[in-house]
């Protein structure tokens, strides 16, 4: 004979003791059954499904009283198996998927896995200067939107709701940016092996100057309202500690490590796509708290826009040079034009193909369906994202497609650290501490 | 993979003549010294600070500007150790696994990247194991980050890392059976109806190798 439990039942008997479920209904009623009870411990779990756990995160507590005693992190609701899919399609067809990973950071995503696919191939300094230039920018505004969220979001989850509406505003205007150029707002698979996917639209500079300009101002709103305000530091001062010995040894990286003074940051580092050539600086903190993480991310904001204009002056000096490599065995030799449902071969491109030159026709259709031939061989390449060091292990046989695709998410890592920070905190202060490590679930689970 | 692919193709399904460019896979083999950059130091200084290094390095691999070391597993924690401690390689970047079916007694491949701060340099380790036994010894103890690595490897590869402190299951469901990176693990998908045409999943599609 089975037992039927109920699942809608506000509590039930287990081995392990007494279970309460909350599906709804009169709260008051549950706070005086669990009071009842006669132990402290209480084992809470908060997520999947929680409005301040960053997406599908699942934190399971055990609390003593509002004193977190332990906390495990429960992952992988969001997993997709993107590094399996990407093993059955060619190399340039796994830009699409990498995209959607990180999907608050999809050209940090694009650009660590074409510059691996790049060091495959033995073509790094062949890729245009302009793609290059076009790739930083992208990326550039890209920490800003995603920054923009982390910022947002994390003062939401704190109770502070002006600055999320300040912040979507802000990433608003990047969305733009994004779709004017790339014809998408998020998972754009702009940046392709080789270069970018098409060159800036006419008249592209003075309208990115020109949002430069505002998100300039603007970012001041938010600096009004959070910097040096009591109850943001009350919430942040202190909280979420994690020193430089505890970011090394779990392979904590970006704003969490800089937090602690360790000026890390890939750009400066071990430059790639030309940082080397751009005037910026490490923003660090010293004190290893959530607040030190917020002002890194504000004043990381500033030295983003230092780099686009500098990008802009590059570009404009570019104006006409290519943004793919030359070997017409790997860019795809259609020009990509802006339509108006975002990006499609160009009307002049299939006139050339489908009515003047066969061999056009079958070069085309060989790359594009079956892809380029990639030596065998494995390279890790990082770049810095917004969330600490993205890094890409991809590994060809010598086919068309990847034998192996890994990608080492700075959320995944990171996320890591919710226990070390917020065991023996309080309840309240886990929101600020996870907020603080700004994970993306897509990323974390991909 | 089913050997019929779209359109009824067999094989490669390329009647261009372009797909028998296949390259085989690269050489194997060590790299001759010297390595180049700082791969030598780094080499250099692991051979003085171990006096086993010949021993528990099997291959020095030196591609792409980037230097692996392939390590016995026996040898792993040992070796990880002098390379935190005394080559101050702070940081592990986690831990990836890669399934060759191909290579016998060596299947499953597990490629650790490692990164010095305070030398800026970066190296790799890569340990193979036989797919009969899939055991490796953990690395949590040298560097606690790698738990959640080892336990994503585990899941998707069932490399079974000996010594880690709870290797369960990370990103599957906890009942899921198998480990879906490996090579003999489908991808599994439906064909889709589109316009009157049927496309098959992407595993069954027309395959060019």
């Amino acid at each position: 004979m089975t037992t039927y439990t109920d699942p809608y039942a506000s509590s039930r008997e287990t081995t392990e003791g007494t279970v309460f479920s909350v599906t709804g209904g009169d709260w008051d009623s549950l706070v005086t059954e669990i009071g009842a009870t006669k132990e402290e411990r209480v084992v809470v779990n908060m997520g999947p499904q929680h409005p301040s756990t960053h997406g599908v995160l699942r934190l399971v507590l055990e609390l003593e009283g509002e004193t977190v005693t332990e906390l495990r992190c429960g992952i992988g609701y969001l997993h997709t198996g993107i590094e399996k899919n990407a093993e059955y399609r060619s190399w340039t067809q796994g830009v699409t998927f990498v995209t959607r990973m990180d999907y608050l950071a999809p050209l940090f995503n694009e650009t660590a896995y074409c510059l691996g696919v790049e060091k495959l191939l033995g073509i790094t300094n062949d890729v245009p200067e302009r793609a290059s230039v076009i790739r930083v920018m992208m990326m550039e505004f890209n920490r800003i939107s995603s920054h923009m969220v982390a910022l947002g979001t994390g003062a939401l989850e704190l109770g502070a709701l002006s600055p999320m509406i300040f912040c979507f505003r802000e990433r608003e205007k990047v969305l733009d940016v994004f779709e004017l150029i790339a014809g998408l707002r998020m998972n754009m698979a702009y940046v392709r092996p080789g270069g970018v996917a098409q060159d800036l639209p006419a008249g592209a500079l003075p309208k990115l100057r020109e949002t430069v300009k505002e998100l300039r101002r603007d970012f001041k709103d938010n600096d009004k309202l959070l910097i040096g305000n009591t109850i943001w530091m009350k919430r942040t001062e202190g909280i979420g500690f994690l020193d430089l010995a505890g970011c090394t040894t779990l392979g904590i990286t970006g704003p969490v490590l800089r937090s602690t003074g360790m000026p890390w940051d890939l750009r400066k580092l071990q430059p790639y796509c030309g940082y080397e050539d751009y005037n910026f600086d490490v923003v660090t903190a010293n004190t290893s708290d959530v607040y030190g993480r917020f002002l890194i991310r504000m004043n990381e904001l500033e030295q983003s826009l230092r780099i686009i204009e500098q990008c802009i002056d590059k570009l404009e000096k570019l104006e006409g040079a290519p943004v793919m490599v030359a070997d017409k065995k790997i860019a795809w030799p259609s020009q990509l034009a802006l339509g108006g449902d975002g990006m499609g071969n160009s009307l002049d491109h299939i006139r050339e193909i489908m009515g003047t030159s066969m061999e056009s026709l079958i070069h085309h259709f060989k790359l594009v369906t079956e892809g380029f031939r990639v030596p065998a061989g494995q390279v890790y390449s990082a770049v810095e994202s917004p969330r600490g060091e993205m890094g890409v292990h991809l590994i060809s046989d010598g086919g068309t497609k990847p034998y192996r695709v890994h990608f080492r998410e700075p959320s995944f890592n990171n996320l890591q650290a919710t226990a070390a920070m917020c065991e023996g905190s309080l309840i309240a202060d886990i929101i600020g501490a996870v907020a603080s490590i700004d994970p993306v679930m897509g990323g974390v689970d991909r | 993979m089913s050997d019929q692919g779209m359109f009824g193709a067999k094989g490669s399904g390329d009647t261009s003549g372009y797909g028998r460019l296949v390259r085989t896979a690269a050489s194997t083999g060590s790299s001759e010294r010297p390595y180049g950059g700082y791969f030598d130091e780094v080499a250099d200084d692991l051979e003085r600070a171990y006096p086993d290094f010949a021993d528990a390095i099997e291959r020095v691999v030196v591609d792409r500007g980037e230097l692996t070391l392939h390590v016995k597993r026996e040898r792993l924690v040992e070796v990880s150790k002098i390379l935190r401690d005394k080559l101050l390689f702070e940081m592990c970047l986690g831990v990836n696994g890669v399934h060759y079916p191909s290579d016998a007694n060596r299947e499953l491949h597990a490629v650790y990247p490692l990164l010095s701060m305070t030398h800026n340099r970066r190296i790799r380790l890569e340990v193979s194991v036989p797919d009969s036994d899939p055991h490796i010894p953990s690395l949590v103890e040298v560097w606690a980050g790698n738990n959640w690595n080892e336990r994503e490897t585990f899941d998707m590869f069932g490399i079974i890392f000996d010594g880690h402190p709870g290797l369960t299951r990370i990103l599957m469901p906890d009942d899921w059976r198998g480990h879906p990176q490996r090579k003999d693990y489908p991808l599994g998908g439906i064909p889709v109806e589109y316009k009157g045409a049927t496309v098959p999943p992407p595993n069954e599609r027309r395959s060019y190798r």
